[in-house]
């Protein structure tokens, strides 16, 4: 059935046939149509946040933490460039987007009218796809089709730009239906690839499981064959930050997050294995380090959705294109076939030379005197919340690494960092989102307090829905990565790597009307937390930390996954000139 | 190197051929990309291009199939095997984007391009400059006096051959198409 209306109408009208029920978004002259459309209807909430780039977040927030895209409403000109950071964030972590902006009327476009920017343009390098619609006729047909594209394949954000007369003029509404589109990525794998990494599994000596935010992706199915999958084997299983949760941290399995922050016992097994299969995740250079020197000796096999992943940066033995769902699926139904064989002695060797390697404690601190250790106070947050429906996002620096090694993680959707893009701003406004998607459950934004200074406006959001997010802030008065990257790399020199002028947090929540609590003293810290989490509203919890803690273990640049920094170590001169220039 | 001995080189299934043998050769290939015409499908991949540093040697587009909406852009481009490897994936990873061939590895192909020389010159010079457009079988399309417009079609190493010829004998202007190329036979 096809039917008559206005642009605008169309808009909202298709946002409701894909099961739309909540929109980020902020107004202005060229999505005034369809904000009046957004008046007259009660079956989509809109959330009016505070800045552009925290309503893009912010439905990143909501899409990591349900799997559904996140739907962003944003006008022309500065609100579009506003969004630009929040699109790329999600095309580098691969997050399900729509993003609506308006636009100028097409008989204005290309004469600089104003609030008018070449949308298109400027976001076709960090959208998947995006699109000018200038026939209203066509609008309900490409947002069809954004829907589509931003969900299948490997997941992105997708951007459709709306003159304003698109908006007001009347067409005829093309209803949603089975996807006509080309774009159809397959999603099994090939079954003669599968079977030879089987064959490979049978045989390994050294395996493990590498694993990536493509198994959060492909959803929860996905998990599940994944865990199936590593108790049959008895496969050690390392994850990348994008992917914590779809293995259980408390999994027996676990070796923890690898890479440039990854643990120890993850970052040997993989040096030394002789048998890597990578699950949905892409050997970005935070995971391999130097490529010349990353895991030498062993197999490589790769599934993924996306073939330009696959020999990007690693050259791989075994690669798979496919989902990682579908292809698990199949991998367990050949290895199951042909006797659900595995070189047990050896793996149970290998498991040896790993408790040896875990027996390390890589993570092991010492909370004593008088200052809060970052890592003591996420030891407490974590013992403290392990027993709530808990989500976890984080702003971009140390304190995020931390979270990353600290917190544990039992199930996926439950962690939303900025992995790709490391945005600081991310997480206030990500954790905005994923409260909406989840009322009730307990939502953290783990923070540097200069990060969270970069989209602190959006207290102004998490008040007005009464949204009870729980921010809460490592204080180091530093911009923490950057200075312990400085006293590693330059010397000690730390140029402008101090947060001078910091806000009284605990004031600045009392003036927007939340909570806030100040804890400077280890011996306060459990009670401060419980005051925290009991609260029922948002609060801003100011934890005055050690100013100049580094991050351990860490990989050098310039350095292999056998030659890690571990706490304690001398910093100095450790980087020679060749892994300065790396970032 | 492998510590399980498993066979490199071997050929995927796949759509892509994803187990190349790596090398570190510069290669030239000829890329054959079949794009639904729609606004700014070519800034998509001139953009993929830019954007991740790839070269492009050269670049033809034109619509193919009107009512099928369809445009094909003929791509030559230089990189080591991965390199190449990763442009048709990053090609193929683009939505509007139905097809992309590699004509250099796909089997034999033709390849052609258009140039028109503009040479300048009286006298032996001139005389010269027509006898040698004759042997290469260069039309005349516009003729002065003092000037001549040739003409020419041919595979670019053809066309490169006649400008180095013309050069000496008053070369002054140069338009090429760039290359368009088809795999033979069937
Ligand atoms: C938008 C943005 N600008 C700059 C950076 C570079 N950067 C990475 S971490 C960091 C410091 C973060 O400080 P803070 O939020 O206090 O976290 P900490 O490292 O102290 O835990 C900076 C400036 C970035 N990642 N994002
Ligand atoms: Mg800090």
């Amino acid at each position: 059935m096809t039917r008559k209306m206005t642009g605008a109408k169309m808009i909202v009208q298709a946002l409701i046939d894909q099961g739309v029920d909540t929109v980020f978004g902020y107004p202005g002259g060229a999505v005034l149509p369809i904000y009046d459309e957004v008046f007259q209807q009660n079956s989509i909430k809109h959330i009016l946040v505070r800045h552009e780039q925290g309503a893009v977040h912010a439905a990143e927030g909501y899409a990591r933490s349900t799997g559904k895209p996140g739907v962003v409403l944003v006008t022309s000109g500065p609100g579009a460039t506003n969004a630009v950071t929040g699109l790329t964030d999600a095309l580098l972590d691969s997050i399900p987007l729509v993003v609506l902006t308006g636009q100028v009327p097409t008989f204005m476009i290309g004469s600089d009218a104003f609030q008018e920017a070449d949308t298109v343009g400027i976001t076709r390098p960090c959208t998947k796809h995006n699109w000018l619609v200038k026939e209203t006729d066509k609008l309900g047909g490409v947002l069809h089709e954004a829907f589509h594209v931003a969900t299948s394949g490997r997941p992105g954000p997708v951007l459709i730009d709306i003159p304003k007369d698109v908006q007001f003029a009347t067409g005829t509404y093309e209803p949603k239906k089975p996807s006509v589109s080309h774009y159809q990525p397959p999603l099994k794998g090939d079954m003669e690839s599968i079977t030879e990494l089987v064959a490979a599994m049978e045989t390994a000596k050294r395996p493990v499981f590498y694993t990536g935010g493509g198994v959060v992706n492909s959803g929860p199915a996905a998990s599940q064959l994944l865990r199936e999958l590593v108790e049959a084997t008895g496969f050690p299983i390392t994850s990348t930050l994008m992917g914590l949760g779809c293995y259980p941290a408390s999994g027996e399995k676990w070796l923890g997050m690898l890479g440039m922050h990854g643990l120890y016992e993850a970052n040997m097994a993989m040096h030394d294995c002789d048998l890597m299969i990578n699950i949905g995740a892409r050997f970005d250079d935070r995971i391999t380090g130097v490529v010349d020197m990353f895991s030498p000796k062993s197999t490589k096999a790769h599934i993924d959705i996306d073939p330009s992943s696959i020999n990007k940066i690693i050259r791989v033995d075994i690669p798979i294109v496919g989902d990682v769902g579908h292809v698990l699926e199949d991998m367990l139904k050949v290895w199951k076939s042909r006797g659900r064989k595995t070189n047990s002695e050896a793996v149970a060797k290998w498991w040896k030379q790993i408790d040896e390697w875990r027996s390390i404690d890589c993570l092991k601190f010492e909370q004593n005197g008088k200052v809060i250790k970052p890592q003591h106070a996420l030891a407490r947050l974590e013992a403290l919340t392990k027993k709530y429906d808990r989500y976890i996002t984080t702003e971009v620096g140390q304190h995020q690494m931390w979270a990353a090694q600290y917190l544990g993680f039992e199930d996926p959707n439950r962690w939303m960092t900025s992995g790709g893009l490391g945005t600081m701003g991310y997480g206030f406004p990500a954790s905005i989102g994923v409260q909406m998607a989840h009322p009730d459950a307990l939502v953290i934004n783990v923070a540097g307090e200069a990060s969270w200074l970069m989209n602190m406006q959006e207290m102004g959001t998490a008040m007005q829905y009464n949204l009870p997010v729980k921010q809460f802030i490592l204080n180091n008065e530093r911009l923490g990565m950057v200075r312990q990257w400085q006293e590693l790399l330059h010397g000690e020199r730390y140029s402008q790597s101090w947060s001078e002028s910091l806000p009284d947090f605990v004031k600045l929540a009392e003036a927007f009307g939340a909570k806030g609590i100040l804890c400077s003293d280890p011996d306060d810290l459990d009670d401060a937390i419980m005051e925290m989490l009991t609260y029922d509203g948002p609060v801003i919890f100011d934890c005055l930390v050690e100013k100049h803690e580094n991050c351990f273990p860490m990989i050098p640049s310039g350095k292999a996954h056998n030659d890690m920094m571990l706490a304690g170590v001398d910093t100095q001169g450790v980087i020679d000139a060749k892994g300065s220039v790396l970032v | 190197m492998s510590a399980l001995k498993i066979k490199k080189g071997s050929t995927s299934h796949s759509a892509y051929n994803l187990r190349p043998n790596f090398s570190d050769v510069i290669e030239r290939h000829t890329l054959a990309v079949l794009v639904e015409n729609e606004p700014g499908v070519l800034a998509r991949v001139i953009g993929l291009f830019s954007g991740r540093g790839y070269n492009i040697d050269s670049l033809t587009v034109a619509e193919v199939d009107h009512t099928g909406h369809r445009s094909r852009i003929t791509i030559v481009t230089s990189g080591t095997p991965q390199v190449i490897e990763q442009i048709k994936a990053q090609l193929g990873r683009i939505v509007p984007v139905h097809e992309v061939h590699d004509l250099t590895v796909e089997g034999p192909s033709v390849e052609r391009e258009l140039a028109m020389f503009k040479v300048s010159g009286t006298g032996d010079k001139r005389v010269e400059a027509l006898r040698l457009a004759d042997i290469f079988r260069a039309n005349v399309v516009d003729s002065t006096l003092e000037s001549f417009v040739f003409e020419i079609t041919g595979a670019p190493d053809k066309i490169d051959a006649f400008a180095d010829l013309m050069r000496p004998l008053g070369l002054t202007d140069v338009a090429r198409t760039g290359v368009a190329a088809l795999p033979r036979g069937d």
